[in-house]
């Protein structure tokens, strides 16, 4: 599904990832883990295609395609979803514009025709329901006045619309409580499935109680460092990211 | 905003392999005045319109003033200066008088109309719009003219009001914006070879929206339209106006004047959109487009409201209007300006508060994108006698790019300190985390801008009536295309 090797990103002049190489199959469940300004966020935009971020060397493959040679709307047509750690406001756009927006758009990208605005209120509703995501938010601004939980929530319920293979949630637990993460933790298992790969972006181990991964990688200093199952997560917990951001003797 | 249609005239414009879709011209048989301006001009444009002598001594009276005014120079546009002498001020289809039904009127500018996207027959069916379409200088078909009959609205060419109307044309011509207001209304007032005149009887509700559809088509000519829209004691009137010009490499004129008088708790609704053309990306040609635009709210409990999106023309110098002379009367202005490439756009508006209890509010969106610039300009004057005046000013620019510019220049004037005046005022950019969370759900670049810049836009959007909101939504998008990079 995704196969990353020796990936090199810079941002300007900086280079943040050196050398990263991740490799994701359908129905897996992966999460990256690190510590501050390791390249998580850096990896997230790479993947959803944001500007300013620039390749140096290495590939991206997404399902055999050359990723980094789509533009940005093309690979969500194409089933990439970046779930954000902040996402962005919309004044005077109604939720349920962009979202009928947003799905039309993809799937004119796919050559399928548009659902009509009743169509997608249906599929939307149905939708809506079970992440709490309430009719009056759907009416308001994109974004506009939502609260960190209704934030995190809209984008786990695009996710569940627009049904990528390979989503990315990147921090999708920041300033979040305990009852608001376990909601959004809920949504997400609701749409693990054998054809969809997920790659959990966090810093820290809590998401992953909730959200339980195949698979976890440590990044630090743009680099892959340590690789294993679930149980490193609570190591990490443990023992800190200290072990790896040290530098040699 | 129906995102089908927005693709179909995305499609359009491609075609046409240039962002002005509108940029056709009609191949009919002209018939000109002599290029230039002069007394004989005026006299030339008179006859034409076979008018009574009172109106071409009106006409004289304002072009003998007009040799004695200035052009102004204080709005934030620059020009080249215009050779007066070198455009023609009257231009007509041949063969074109008074038609009694859309049969007889040439199939060619009914094409014309539909590429405009004004098809008249459809229209009359479908929206219930009645639709007096002015091609370049004369009125060529009007439409349901029976069922406002029906109610007692006069809705024709302002030259059959002359000839059919003459003591109500008499009574309020110039009485809002008389003839020595300035350079181009006065200009107007000279050589206005059409327009639209509209008078609502007491106490009627008008049964539908009125529209009239500006075109120029000719090449170098000036258009100068005249309307006037008088909403008798009780009445209501909603009134669209919509403009496209056809691209020529020239710069063309348009010096328009529209009055409104509201009498006692009468309201009228006016809104325009407006897209002539801009000229090119290299800012060559487009339409100077110089508007006087003033509703009088002449009766206690009266309401005037402007809204307009301007999206075309070259230069816009447009100050639509509000007097507010009654007591309790109302004024608003709704609008929506978008600059890009090399337009210049200097608009805003002048809410004169007179009477006492009178209410203004003024929602004013100003997008500049490309190396544009866009001033708002407005007036908020309240009288001595205006006890508890009221004014709520909001001003939003929003800029796209580096280059272009956005100006806001608000005058108050209060001489009652009862009066209760606020303006707010706001700039900002389109964010480049907006356009990629766009982008990254899958929405293109162009889409992203028109869906922005609409949510931007929404609560001028809001007032305009169903029909054209569709068609401006649509217009915000497609005056953008490529502004981001």
């Amino acid at each position: 599904m995704l196969e990353i090797k020796n990936l090199h990103v810079s941002v300007g002049d900086k280079a943040i990832l050196k050398g990263l190489t991740l490799s994701i199959q359908p129905g897996q469940v992966h999460a990256i883990m690190g510590p501050n300004g390791s390249g998580k966020s850096t990896l997230s935009y790479v993947l959803a295609g944001r500007a300013g971020y620039d390749i140096t060397e290495g590939s991206i493959l997404y399902d055999g395609e050359d990723l980094a040679a789509m533009p940005p709307e093309a690979r969500a047509a194409k089933g990439v979803f970046l779930a954000m750690q902040y996402p962005v406001e919309i004044p005077g756009v109604t939720t349920m514009t962009f979202l009928k927006t947003a799905l039309n758009s993809q799937r004119r990208q796919r050559g399928e025709t548009d659902i009509d605005a009743i169509g997608v209120l249906k599929l939307v509703r149905a939708k809506a329901k079970t992440l709490n995501v309430s009719e009056e938010m759907l009416k308001r601004a994109l974004n506009v006045g939502f609260s960190g939980g209704e934030k995190k929530r809209l984008e786990i319920l695009q996710m569940a619309i627009f049904e990528p293979k390979l989503a990315v949630l990147d921090e999708t637990d920041s300033g979040l409580d305990i009852d608001a993460l376990k909601l959004v933790a809920e949504g997400v298992n609701a749409l693990r499935s054998p054809e969809r790969a997920m790659l959990v972006i966090t810093h820290y181990q809590r998401l992953l109680d909730y959200i339980v991964p195949d698979r976890i990688h440590v990044l630090a200093k743009g680099r892959i460092v340590a690789e294993g199952g679930k149980e490193l997560a609570l190591e990490l917990e443990a023992k800190g990211y200290d072990q790896f951001v040290k530098e040699p003797a | 905003m129906s995102s089908a249609a927005q693709i179909e005239t995305q499609k359009q414009v491609a075609e046409i392999g240039d962002k002005y879709k509108y940029g056709f011209v009609t191949d009919i048989e002209m018939d000109m005045a002599p290029k230039g301006l002069s007394e004989d001009t005026v006299r030339f444009i008179s006859a034409k319109k076979g008018e009574p002598e009172w109106m071409l001594e009106w006409r004289l009276g304002a072009f003998r003033r007009w040799l004695t005014m200035k052009e102004p120079n204080w709005a934030r546009v620059h020009y080249p200066k215009i050779d007066y002498q070198n455009a023609y001020y009257y231009a007509a289809p041949k063969n074109a008088p008074l038609k009694q039904s859309l049969d007889e009127v040439d199939p060619k500018l009914l094409e014309t109309y539909k590429k405009l996207g004004i098809p008249l027959h459809e229209q009359m069916a479908l929206a219930g719009v009645a639709v007096d379409a002015v091609f370049d200088s004369v009125s060529v078909a009007t439409t349901f003219k029976d069922k406002l009959n029906e109610a007692g609205v006069i809705f024709c060419p302002i030259s059959e009001a002359i000839r059919d109307y003459p003591d109500l044309v008499k009574k309020y011509l110039g009485t809002v914006v008389p003839v020595t207001d300035n350079f181009f209304a006065t200009l107007n007032s000279a050589v206005f070879s059409d327009g639209t005149f509209v008078y609502v009887p007491k106490g009627v509700r008008c049964p539908m929206e009125l529209s009239t559809y500006f075109r120029i088509n000719a090449s170098e000519t000036g258009q100068f339209e005249r309307t006037i829209i008088i909403a008798d004691e009780g009445s209501y009137v909603s009134y669209l106006e919509g403009c496209t010009a056809p691209k020529r490499d020239e710069n063309q004129l348009h010096a328009a004047v529209v009055e409104l008088v509201a009498l006692d708790h009468a309201e009228i609704k006016y809104s325009t959109v407006q897209n002539w053309y801009p000229g090119d990306e290299e800012g060559k040609g487009g339409i100077f487009n110089f508007v006087t635009k003033r509703g009088d709210c002449r009766g206690d409990h009266s309401k005037i409201s402007w809204t307009q999106v301007e999206t075309g023309s070259a230069i816009t110098w447009k100050y639509p209007s509000c007097i507010l002379r009654g007591d309790h009367s109302v004024g608003e202005f709704y609008s929506i300006a978008i600059a890009n490439n090399y337009q210049q756009a200097d608009t805003g508006t002048k809410m004169i508060h007179l009477g006492a209890n009178t209410r203004s509010r003024i929602i004013s969106k100003g997008i500049s994108a490309g190396k544009a610039q866009n001033t708002y300009r407005g007036l908020v004057s309240v009288y001595g006698k205006a006890k508890n005046a009221r004014n709520y000013t909001q001003c939003d620019s929003l800029l796209i790019g580096r280059e272009c510019g956005a100006h806001t220049v608000p005058y108050i004037e209060s001489r009652n300190p009862t009066a209760r005046i606020e303006h707010e005022a706001t700039t900002s950019k389109i964010a480049e985390d907006q356009l990629f969370y766009c982008l990254a759900r899958g929405i293109p670049q162009d889409e992203a801008v028109s869906l922005i810049v609409n949510g931007f836009c929404k609560e001028v959007l809001q007032q305009l009536p169903m029909e054209f909101a569709v068609e401006a939504q649509k217009l915000v998008g497609i005056s953008l295309e490529g502004s981001v990079g």
